[in-house]
């Protein structure tokens, strides 16, 4: 790095910058819109820093539902999709070598057909199912999580046996037979030594589960009946617009995701120390030794501060009152729309004057006077434009249009012959009949 | 030695489809016995293991251990254990869980455990090392614990495939004695699997040498070495000079061999082919470096070649000369070193000698391939 041109080294920090801003700028920037009290996502103009949205986040049942549904959904599909990962990884390894690969396509085979046909058809079946054993619509078959928790695992469990098969891979079947060998029955080899291997495998696939079933959407959408699940509130809500709560839920899932992940950054890292000091890995990672704690471990640090920092936001918030920087901008609000309102007042009326002056108006043919009754815009821009949706305003450009009519077209309007009835039943005879009066006129 | 348990293998045959590993292996080891199978890679002794410790099936035959038939039953019914090639010791547990596995999966206390785990780790000096991972010990270290984890199981037969051959030189050379030891001290039978003729001979009591699938000879050290049954193992078993061709005669046991390159070489009939040669028969004869010698008195006889020196090598404890007979025959004869020098330039004439009885004539077949 030092023999590097100066050049390179600035071009590669400038790479760099823009990398990560491009990965992390959106979530800093949503994370920082959560503690602005605008009533819309934005960090300017910036108003108030506030945690109201925080508090209305968790005000809002709709959310807390969703959330809530997204749990149990994950929480019974991480138990489905590891145990099915598993048991089809250890098929895969004591299968019949010839049906390996055929047994490998067929297992993948649901990452690779779309979500929403897994969740159209997951639906389906079990309606199916339901209907044959003659249960009620609203019976366990049909239930909401029970059918969303199968729809998403049929494809998470194949993730999850991905995991295990790499895992598998470096397992040393010598070491069942070693503990068959010494007396053990397959199952107690099977506990005692192949399963304490795939633990690692076993947490990463359960984290791997549950995001995946957290963020799923297309399957979902189709089997959560009535149990919503966060990722379908959320985006019902964004349908109707959204507000910064969303931000704060956005907020607190990307604290939590940092949280975790330096917490795991720490462990890898004492475990790391500890083999590097050759002290047995046993003695190291029972006991916890408080000043031992942040040597030569910066995750460790970086972790104890953003904890801290945590706690510091949430004691803030506690007494932070937003009220009275509030109502001071509330005021100052008030006063800047009391002016423009003034200022618009007083052009209107200039207006007015000067057109009672002018006579008829040149844009809409109405006299001011009927205008103003009719209550129609005093900006001139919107009666151009404002009436140009009318059902009629097609026909009051007609007569400009009936020099072409002469020069061949067959419709009087159009707008609507051409396309409006395309599809009508009697689309057909109309035309032919158009053309037939038509024709006299060419 | 103690009361051991026997291991018959009676007309066992192992097959994978159509290829045969194991012929018709007929071997009887008696209790107590330090018995190894010897053999080129490949050669079927690992199968035959794994055949004994139950996790193979013979295609026919019995395995009877201490005289009952272990065929129908798996390896964790069997009173075997054995030590694997890579010592498969189970990474996550520390020394003393591994040691002590095979109580714990008979449901011995934590208590019981520890203390038999202790005991061993005495007896293998490694004592205080029981909270280490496998991964901390090394290379000798994992092999002791691998046998205290074996013995710990009290096996009446103990199985060892290979478990000196990821060891270096001077470590191999200590776990031998020490396995001997370890096998004197608890009195239980031992069967060895190597490719290495040097840990088979100095450890075992009996050897079988195998080839291909076909035990050829069982017998002790010292008899394979001297007394070979088959041309394989004469030249699988150290180092030999072949000399090929025909009986022209026979007299008390020993025979004169026409030979297609070095003319007429007297020699002793092998044991096994005692009574079974005749003259005419395509035979071949063995002598070993170090039963060739210079030939001091210079008289003609049928013990005598004649041969060019094409290099010679020094190898501490002995000089190694490279012969050139009649017609090209290659032949490495090995002189002692006794402080003289002892190097002779290339293209020196000299006459070799040997003793007739340290030639042994076995009846033509396949060589050890180098």
């Amino acid at each position: 790095m030092r023999d590097q041109p100066l050049l390179i080294r600035i071009g590669m920090s400038l790479y760099l910058l823009m990398f990560f801003t491009y990965l992390l700028g959106p979530l800093v920037l949503m994370g920082i819109t959560a503690f602005n009290s605008a009533s819309f996502p934005q960090i300017t103009p910036w108003e108030v820093f506030s945690f109201e949205w925080f508090s209305k986040l968790f005000a809002d049942d709709r959310i807390l539902e969703g959330l809530e549904n997204s749990l149990y959904v994950g929480f019974f599909t991480v138990i489905l999709s590891v145990s099915m990962g598993l048991a089809g990884a250890l098929v895969l390894t004591q299968i019949w070598p010839k049906l390996r690969a055929t047994y490998y396509t067929l297992i993948i085979a649901p990452i690779l057909v779309p979500g929403v046909v897994i969740g159209i058809s997951t639906l389906v079946f079990w309606a199916e199912i339901n209907r044959r054993l003659g249960l009620s619509p609203d019976s366990f078959l049909a239930n909401g999580i029970f059918l969303t928790v199968l729809g998403q695992s049929t494809f998470i469990a194949s993730y999850c046996m991905l995991v295990f098969v790499a895992r598998l891979q470096r397992y040393d079947t010598g070491l069942t037979e070693a503990a068959l060998d010494l007396g053990a029955s397959h199952i107690q080899a099977f506990r005692k030594i192949q399963l304490p291997f795939l633990y690692p495998a076993m947490a990463s696939s359960a984290v791997l589960a549950f995001l995946a079933s957290f963020e799923n959407y297309n399957t979902s959408i189709f089997t959560h009946q009535k149990y919503a699940t966060l990722t379908i509130i959320l985006s019902q809500k964004v349908r109707l617009g959204i507000d910064p709560s969303i931000s704060a839920l956005a907020f607190i899932i990307v604290c939590l995701t940092i949280f975790f992940a330096l917490l795991n950054e720490v462990r890898t890292r004492r475990a790391q120390l500890a083999v590097a000091n050759g002290a047995p890995v046993g003695v190291v990672t029972g006991g916890f030794k408080a000043p031992g704690f942040f040597a030569g471990n910066p995750a460790a640090v970086i972790l104890a501060l953003f904890v801290a920092g945590i706690v510091a936001t949430i004691a803030i918030s506690q007494v932070y009152d937003p009220e009275p920087a509030k109502s001071v901008l509330l005021k100052e609000k008030r006063a800047a729309q009391q002016l423009r309102i003034q200022a618009l007042q007083q052009r209107m009326k200039e207006r007015r004057m000067q057109k009672e002056m002018k006579g008829p108006d040149i844009f809409g043919g109405k006299t001011a006077g009927e205008k103003a009754k009719s209550g129609g815009a005093v900006n001139p821009g919107k009666g151009a434009f404002g009436s140009i949706w009318k059902s009629d305003s097609l026909k009051s450009v007609i007569p400009t249009d009936e020099k072409k009519d002469k020069n061949g077209l067959k419709s009087k309007s159009p707008g609507v012959n051409t396309f409006g009835n395309v599809f009508a039943p009697t689309n057909l005879e109309d035309a032919a009949g158009s053309r037939k009066k038509d024709a006299p006129k060419e | 030695m103690g009361s051991g348990v026997s291991v018959d293998l009676q007309d066992m045959w192992i097959k994978f489809g159509d290829f045969v590993a194991v012929r018709e292996a007929n071997v009887n080891i008696k209790g107590g016995d330090f018995f190894s199978f010897l053999g080129p890679s490949g050669c079927g002794k690992t199968t035959i293991l794994r055949a004994v410790s139950g996790f193979l099936e013979p295609s026919a035959g019995n395995i009877l251990i201490g005289g009952e038939n272990m065929i129908g039953k798996g390896p964790n019914e069997r009173p075997t254990a054995l030590i694997f090639q890579n010592l498969a010791l189970f990474p996550l547990m520390k020394v003393w869980e591994n040691i002590a596995f095979s109580m714990e999966v008979r449901g011995a206390s934590h208590g019981e455990r520890r203390k038999r785990a202790d005991e061993l780790l005495d007896m293998i000096a490694l004592t205080g090392q029981g909270d280490k991972l496998p991964s901390e010990l090394s290379g000798g270290q994992k092999q002791r614990v691998a046998i205290a984890r074996a013995l710990c199981a009290e096996p009446d037969v103990l199985l060892l495939d290979e478990p000196l051959s990821a060891l270096d030189l001077k470590l191999r050379q200590h776990m031998r004695t020490e396995l001997r030891e370890i096998q004197k001290r608890v009195g239980i039978t031992f069967i060895y699997i190597t490719h290495d003729q040097g840990e088979a001979l100095t450890m075992s009591d009996n050897v079988a040498v195998m080839k291909a699938g076909i035990i050829d000879q069982i017998a002790d050290g010292k008899s394979i070495y001297d007394d070979p049954a088959t041309a394989f193992v004469a030249s699988f078993v150290g180092e030999n000079n072949c000399f090929r061709g025909e009986v022209s005669k026979i007299v008390n046991g020993e025979a004169v061999v026409d030979t297609n390159r070095t003319g007429l070489l007297r020699g002793r009939i092998a044991s096994d082919a005692q009574g079974k040669l005749s003259v005419g028969d395509d035979v071949m004869m063995f002598i070993r470096p170090e039963a060739l010698h210079l030939s001091e008195d210079g008289q003609e006889s049928d013990t005598r070649i004649l041969a060019d020196v094409h290099h010679s090598e020094f190898e501490g404890q002995s000089y190694n000369v490279f012969l050139e007979g009649t017609e090209g025959k290659e032949m490495k004869m090995a002189l002692t070193n006794r402080g003289e020098a002892r190097l002779f330039d290339a293209g020196t004439s000299m006459a070799i000698k040997y003793d007739a009885s340290q030639a042994v004539i076995v009846p033509a077949g396949e060589l050890a391939s180098e």
